[in-house]
């Protein structure tokens, strides 16, 4: 093999390389990116049973119920127009609370009910993404 | 005053830093030798300036000078001394001062120590280094000013982000600024070179020790990243695919590529274009890695502010580098001869391929990092998280780590698979008795995982097998070098497979005096009270664990809340034990005397960063063997 030829067969893998990786990742990226949803946008296309989305909403007001086990509850995310009912079971962030802002990661399960893994509460006014900002406002509104 | 002074020391330093381009680029172009023999202190005053300038803003944080903007907005006087000091790049403006100090002393020390290099590349790299300097001085001075003055001064400050006041944390952004800082090294090491046209062996040794110490720097940063997010966020994961984690991630696996290829090129003369590609690349990472943390683009705990124009100003600087750099490549790299001949069995083509992969692995990281961003553009929000990076980029960092293992047992130059085969007998044999093991004793787990355990297992015996029938006091210092990072490489991966697929987690609402199993543990809650610290309330729980009946020990987990600013966080504790880690959280109290508890085994967790640390000596080894070696060539030659 000549010199010229191997930097350019080098150079040509290298370039085949980063295209499948793109390609790899589009793949990946379709399959696995959770989208972000309030719950008029879920009452308007419901998303399927087991799809991970990321659910952002206010918790409504009096709506969190304690279940017998201590770590489970119950909750209704709203955005002023569209409810949906959440599960989640774990130690909740200290900031979570009843009329203020939640993302819940998660899936539906096949009653319609959110199985949240993860929830991010409004950590302080420097922490907060960016979705939320203008329903926080709303919150306060309504 | 001190701020002032402080002003005046980062103008001056600028001042210099844009003499230090135009005597490099007089001195290359218009061979203006009398400007090209003054770089090298104009260079060094430089790095004086900036330590100078960053020292005075410490100060100011001791001394909680209100006065200051920056001082009032992030610390307070009540707060412990050594979070005053760290708080100092606690922020945007301090952070980017102390980013700006490492890289102008950077560019000092390739100044006060490079002597291999011909004095032209030597010239041309100083002045590629003030180019990059002068657009973060710039940056500073006209978006980011950390000396500005409040008027009048508050009574009080704000404080510093609770989570933020952690011993692990105060030193874990300048060990990644050191690595980054050190990329930038080797990227004007690469633009030097392209510019005076000698890409070759002499100018790859001076770059190496440059890539090595960035890339031990940045393994200790990830590492110490890691742990922290383990136990100070409370939610028992040591790697969340967080964009922040992976702005720290991807200039780590260029730096890797690139210090797999400057080794090539420094010892066997190949891959001279790719080097200086690997380089570019390396330092482009370190510019995305700063400008998705520091833009503001992201929101995380370590976006400080959200400010368009400086975002601007930073992606303003990235095009601009990383552009300059590529047009400079592209003009030039034809003149750049081509390097000795490999066949593709050999080391050499385990090296490429091993770069190839690590690449691949960095546009799959990157493209899942900007995802988002370009989808929010778009006017719809994602987020992308484990379930991507996991199932895309694991399978390839397996067969990444398995070339890995393959590599050092091949010769240079040409290599036969048949000699292979016998060498890779033993660390095979260990691969399979590790499956037999998890297959037939141990309960189902994962692929992922098991293919994790059974590399590991293989790749363990495998990276001593250079030491294999050597005499070890001849053995260079480097090749124990490459034998330990590989080795914690092995060490990290059965870390990480052990923790996802053995943990047990307990998730209960307990009554005191209830005991939870968990793992090899029987954990007892006593109850929780109040305590007070420093700046921060806290409900403290109790609880009590012991193993096969043995001595209880007192784990203490903590809810604090944070008075300035007012935030809670919570704190895990932790019992290591020689086979795994239990972590308990406290969580909340149900009203009726009940408090959550959440309780996790993880077994061999600490492993991950063990090896994350095994890799970072083995760098260490790597650096100082070769930094001795050049030396005495060096002597020798003198006296030859």
């Amino acid at each position: 093999m000549k010199a010229k030829h191997q930097r350019l067969t080098l150079a040509i893998i290298a370039v085949v390389a980063v295209i499948g990786a793109g390609f790899l990742a589009l793949i990946g990226l379709r399959d696995n990116a959770a989208l972000f949803r309030t719950p008029t946008e879920i009452a308007a296309e419901p998303v399927p049973p087991g799809q991970s989305i990321r659910l952002g909403g206010m918790v409504a007001d009096g709506s969190i119920v304690q279940q017998a086990d201590g770590v489970t509850i119950d909750f209704i995310v709203e955005d002023g127009e569209a409810q949906v009912p959440v599960r989640f079971s774990g130690i909740t962030p200290d900031l979570f609370q009843e009329n203020s802002g939640v993302v819940a990661e998660g899936a539906f399960d096949a009653r319609g009910t959110f199985i949240a893994t993860n929830i991010l509460a409004k950590h302080d006014e420097n922490y907060m993404p960016p979705p939320m900002e203008g329903m926080e406002t709303a919150g306060n509104d309504g | 005053m001190i701020a002032e002074a402080g002003l005046a020391a980062l103008w001056l330093a600028a001042a210099l830093c844009g003499l230090q381009l135009w005597f490099g680029v007089a001195a290359i172009r218009n061979g203006r030798d009398d400007l090209g023999a003054a770089i090298r202190p104009v260079a060094i005053i430089q790095g004086l300036l900036a330590m100078i300038a960053f020292g005075l803003l410490v100060w100011l944080f001791l001394r909680t000078d209100l006065s200051v903007e920056l001082v009032a907005r992030n610390s307070h006087a009540a707060k412990p001394m050594l979070y005053k000091f760290a708080g100092t790049w606690g922020n945007h403006e301090g952070s980017m001062l102390l980013w700006v100090m490492i890289l102008a002393v950077a560019g000092a020390l390739v100044a006060i120590f490079e002597r291999r290099l011909r004095k032209d590349t030597l010239i041309a790299t100083l002045a590629a280094q003030a180019a990059i300097g002068i657009g973060f001085y710039a940056f500073l001075l006209f978006s980011s000013n950390p000396f500005a003055r409040l008027s009048p001064a508050p009574a009080e400050g704000q404080g510093l982000n609770p989570l933020l006041q952690d011993p692990g944390l105060a030193f874990h952004p300048p060990t990644l600024y050191f690595g980054y800082a050190g990329l930038s090294v080797a990227f004007s090491f690469a633009v030097g070179a392209l510019i005076t046209r000698d890409v070759g062996t002499v100018f790859a040794r001076a770059m190496r020790p440059w890539v090595l110490g960035s890339w031990i720097f940045l393994t200790l940063g990830i590492t110490a990243g890691s742990y922290w997010a383990y136990y100070e966020l409370g939610w028992g994961g040591w790697w969340f695919w967080d964009p922040v984690e992976n702005a720290s991630l991807m200039p780590w696996l260029a730096a890797t590529a690139l210090l797999h290829s400057v080794t090539v090129l420094a010892t066997r003369d190949s891959l001279r274009a790719w080097t200086i590609m690997l380089a570019v690349i390396a330092f482009s990472m370190s510019m995305v890695g700063t400008f998705l943390v520091r833009s503001g683009i992201l929101t995380s705990v370590h976006a400080f502010a959200v400010d368009p124009q400086r975002g601007t100003f930073i992606l303003g600087l990235l095009i601009l580098y990383i552009g300059g750099a590529l047009a400079l490549f592209a003009l030039r790299i034809g003149t750049v001869r081509e390097g000795k001949q490999f066949q593709l069995i050999s080391r050499e083509g385990a090296l490429v391929a091993n770069n190839l992969l690590l690449i691949v692995i960095l546009c799959i990281v990157l493209l899942g990092t900007l995802y988002p961003l370009v989808t929010e553009a778009l006017g719809y929000s994602v987020s992308v998280g484990p379930p991507y990076f996991n199932t895309v980029a694991g399978p390839l960092a397996l067969i990444l780590i398995t070339i890995m293992a393959l590599g050092p047992l091949m010769r240079w130059r040409r290599d036969k698979w048949r000699n292979l085969v016998s060498r890779i007998s033993l660390p095979v044999l260990a691969a399979a008795l590790a499956l037999a093991a998890l297959v037939f004793i141990v309960s189902p787990i994962g692929i992922l995982p098991m293919l994790g355990l059974v590399l590991a297992s293989g790749v363990a015996i495998a990276s001593f097998a250079p030491l294999w029938k050597r005499n070890l006091r001849r053995t260079p210092m480097f090749t124990f070098g490459m034998v330990f990072a590989h080795f914690g490489i092995a060490v990290a991966l059965a870390g990480m497979a052990f923790e996802s697929a053995f943990t047990e987690e307990v998730l209960v609402a307990s009554l005191p005096g209830e005991t939870h199993a968990v793992g090899p543990y029987e954990v007892t809650f006593n109850g929780a009270e109040p305590i007070a610290g420093p700046n921060w309330t806290a409900i403290e729980g109790r609880l009590t664990a012991s193993r096969g009946g043995g001595t209880p020990v007192v784990l203490q987990p903590q809810a604090r809340m944070f008075s300035s600013p007012e935030t809670e966080t919570s704190e895990a504790a932790i019992l290591t034990s020689w086979n795994g880690q239990l972590y308990t959280v406290l969580g909340n109290s149900d009203g009726d005397g009940r408090w959550q508890l959440r309780l996790w085994f993880k077994p061999f967790v600490t492993l991950i960063w063990l090896g994350g640390m095994l890799i970072a000596l083995g760098g260490l080894l790597a650096m100082v063997g070769r930094v001795r070696r050049e030396r005495r060539t060096m002597e020798r030659e003198l006296y030859a």
